[in-house]
């Protein structure tokens, strides 16, 4: 065996050096950041990201994310939040948990970003709730509704909701009923996940020792053909007589229509999720009239800017303007768009909150438990931000609303069902 | 020319540079970029399985990434519900693999060429929504989530919990790929690559069509079996869609892209796999003020796999290997499988010589 020669040793010992270095180089600059600082703030920036589905078949939720630019760029052009301007990175998980984990390191290893804000849907943001704990890294006002976000505080302070969660939102109906049909016969059309247990949880949870009034239930799995008619005949053959719908839109609508083609004229409760007014319309127009459908009752936390009553508001009046200018194609009728900027408010609230003292620890301990915010333009009057060390979900608040021949019409006192 | 043992110095010098970068990207690199490369080795491994099947044995899969699944989800499910350690899972989880590839094989015996792509193609197309069907086991839609490995006592805080599952990652793929390497130069390799270039000529010359097809099936599936787990490990989370077509579709393009029927294959491959949809996003995010527009990554993609079919038919190892012949000025002939006819002679590819040992 013949040695190696000592030049030859060398040279491959260089070409070693230079390719790491080279895989050094590409690999951006790793810890020049000044020491105390948690990373995604300077003086002049403060860097948000989010996972969203920007594309594939629920990338319409990316309309939240655009709302939500919209208003952190207005608050940039008017000097930031103390100075710093908010830039705010959108990723791609395309709405697919197997995606979340890879993009999520992306935003908090390579972007480097101070925190998430606004991540959508409930088993994508599950999936990396480990990560971001563990990290010590906000995962803040994830846009979902389910009562794990506000639920679980104890095991995973850097995780925070923000919209009312579904749970609350059902005990809300179960309130309504209490008083106004307490001999209700209720059958349930759930979607059989997290989602639809926990409307259906709600629901139990608000009867209380009333809960036998639930009669009969009825599932259906997302992505199922949509088509609900057996299950509504089963639960009108049930004898029930209300009528509650836990339900995405289209599902919502196959429901109704099938409904009032069984000829059952049941008092209707329609959870929000599926409850918006375009779907709503496309049912009446299929059925040709709106008496089935009249006097269904939902609710709604935010303005509906094509809601009459908000024409002159001027909170939905900065709305149209902020999308004029910055919108990036939000229409100004989709209502997430408007969901987005009013969590953007919420984000930017807690920014300026926190001053001088923007680290990651101080940020989310203001989001989850200092929050009491009575301004923000387009939550319905009356309805609060607030958090505090008992109680870790921000908005608990809404407000009833009844269909009337074409759109939704509020009623009643803002109601909540939480602290 | 200088030899060790066999083996032109050339050879002996790229590898000890190639362990030398591997060894110290983690020490020189952020944690994003280790992970990323840890992420190269488990596609290595998959790769090395797929190579296996494909490249030398000649059976086109689609579905290597189903069994890369019946690993995940076996190494992820132990540790969630059984306890088992995590290391003592990737083992099982090969094996359990390797026997549903084995048996996957024997069917497939009746099938060749492009209908056997077919049938793999459809286990992957049907695995996932199986396994999100089996909820109360697998956790369904919601996925299973797995606490961090966490490095061993032993190695004492010299280590991050990146730099470890790295290490372990690559070391993993090293003895695998040597593993990989001492069956296709035994007289099981060789009939492996007798019966790709010709099953009648091989047939008749003694070798066992159904033996060697289905080890094939179930040494392939054994490879991605262990990536599968490691991957699990890695990223703590495993979703039926983790595993679903597009990953059984990046492993062929992998294996193609890499060089099917060589021994750098794999490597290139999983760099390939792992970082060019990375740049193709880069590329293809437009960035205005604060706001990142996505552009269509998938076309960038594209139109770069289009470029190296094109510019390296052979693939990247293909193209290396012409390259260093062109620069020694040795011209030699080597045979590349050609999948849907007869073998394709594609010049000039220098296989190391073997002609010290016998």
């Amino acid at each position: 065996m013949q040695s190696v020669p000592r030049a030859g040793l060398r040279r491959l010992a260089m070409i070693a050096a230079l390719a790491l270095s080279a895989i050094a180089c590409g690999a951006q600059q790793a810890s020049t950041q000044q020491a105390k600082q948690d990373p995604g703030v300077t003086s002049s920036e403060i860097v948000l990201g989010a996972t969203y589905p920007l594309s594939g078949s629920a990338s319409y939720y990316y309309a939240i994310a655009k709302g939500a630019t919209a208003y952190f760029k207005s608050v940039n052009d008017k000097g930031g939040v103390n100075g710093r301007k908010i830039t705010y990175k959108v990723v791609d998980d395309g709405y697919n948990p197997a995606n979340t984990p890879g993009k999520t390191r992306e935003l908090v290893e390579q972007e480097k970003i101070f925190a998430s804000f606004g991540n959508l849907g409930s088993p994508t943001n599950t999936s990396v709730r480990d990560y971001y704990n563990e990290n010590r890294v906000p995962q803040l006002f994830v846009f979902t509704g389910a009562s794990q976000w506000g639920g679980q505080y104890e095991k995973y302070p850097y995780t925070l909701g923000w919209q009312p969660d579904y749970q609350s939102e059902a005990k809300i109906y179960a309130k309504y009923i209490l008083q106004n049909q307490p001999g209700a016969k209720i059958g349930v059309l759930y979607q059989n996940d997290v989602y639809g247990q926990d409307y259906l949880n709600g629901m139990k949870a608000g009867l209380g020792d009333k809960a036998s009034l639930i009669v009969s239930t009825a599932t259906y799995n997302a992505g199922d053909p949509v088509d609900m008619k057996s299950q509504v005949t089963t639960l009108k053959n049930s004898g029930a007589d209300t009528f509650f719908v836990v339900t995405t839109p289209a599902y919502s609508a196959s429901a109704l229509v099938a409904m009032a083609n069984l000829g059952w004229k049941p008092k209707i409760y329609l959870n929000d999720v599926g409850a918006s007014a375009v779907t709503m319309l496309g049912v009446v127009k299929t059925l040709g009239r709106s008496e089935a459908i009249d006097g269904m009752i939902s609710s709604q936390y935010l303005k509906d800017p094509s809601d009459p009553q908000w024409a002159n508001d001027k909170g939905i009046q900065q709305y149209r303007d902020l999308l004029a200018r910055y919108g990036d194609g939000c229409e100004v009728k989709d209502n997430f768009c408007v969901a987005g900027m009013a969590s953007a408010f919420t984000m930017v609230d807690v920014l300026k909150k926190a001053g001088s003292n923007l680290t990651r620890k101080n940020v989310v301990d203001i989001a989850a438990t200092q929050l009491n915010e009575s301004d923000n333009f387009l939550l319905l009057p009356g309805i609060t931000v607030k958090t505090s060390k008992t109680s870790h979900f921000p908005i608990t608040q809404e407000r009833l609303q009844r269909w009337e021949t074409d759109h939704w019409v509020p009623f009643g006192e803002v109601v909540s069902s939480r602290g | 020319m200088t030899r060790v043992r066999g083996a032109p110095l050339g050879v002996l010098g790229a590898a000890a540079v190639g362990v030398v970068v591997l060894i110290g990207i983690p020490l020189v690199t952020d944690t994003f970029t280790t992970f990323e490369f840890a992420n190269v080795a488990v596609f290595v491994i998959a790769l090395i399985g797929l190579n296996i099947l494909t490249g030398y044995s000649g059976q086109i899969s689609i579905g290597n990434g189903a069994f890369m699944a019946v690993g995940g989800y076996t190494a992820a499910l132990l540790i969630k519900k059984a306890g088992v350690p995590y290391l003592l899972t990737i083992p099982i989880a090969g094996v359990l693999a390797g026997l549903a590839g084995f048996l996957f094989g024997i069917p497939a015996l009746r099938l060749s060429g492009i209908y056997l792509a077919l049938a793999t193609f459809a286990l992957a197309l049907a695995l996932p929504p199986v396994i999100n069907n089996y909820e109360r086991l697998t956790g369904g839609n919601g996925g299973v989530i797995l606490r961090a490995a966490g490095v061993p006592d032993f190695l004492g805080g010299a280590l991050s919990n990146e730099q470890y599952l790295y290490y372990l990652a690559w070391s993993l793929a090293g003895v695998l790929f040597v593993f990989a390497r001492l069956i296709i130069k035994s007289g099981t390799g060789r009939a492996f690559m007798a019966l790709r270039d010709s099953e009648t000529a091989a047939v008749a010359s003694g070798v066992s069509l159904a033996y060697h097809k289905t080890l094939a099936f179930g040494l392939s599936a054994f490879y991605a079996g262990v990536a599968g787990a490691l991957l699990a490990i890695l990223s703590r989370f495993v979703h039926p869609d983790t595993f679903g077509l597009p990953l059984s579709i990046a492993l062929l393009t992998g294996i193609v892209v890499g060089g099917l029927g060589a021994d750098l294959g794999p490597v290139l491959g999983a760099v390939f796999v792992v970082w060019l949809p990375y740049f193709a996003e880069k590329t293809a995010g437009l960035r205005l003020g604060g706001v990142v527009i996505p552009g269509k990554p998938d076309i960038i993609y594209g139109a770069a796999l289009i470029l190296i079919v094109f510019l390296a038919p052979s693939g990247v190892a293909g193209l290396l290997a012409r390259a260093g012949a062109a620069y020694r000025g040795v011209r030699g002939r080597a045979v590349v499988p050609d999948l849907l006819g007869g073998p394709l002679v594609v010049d000039p590819i220098a296989e190391p010589a073997d002609e010290a040992q016998t």
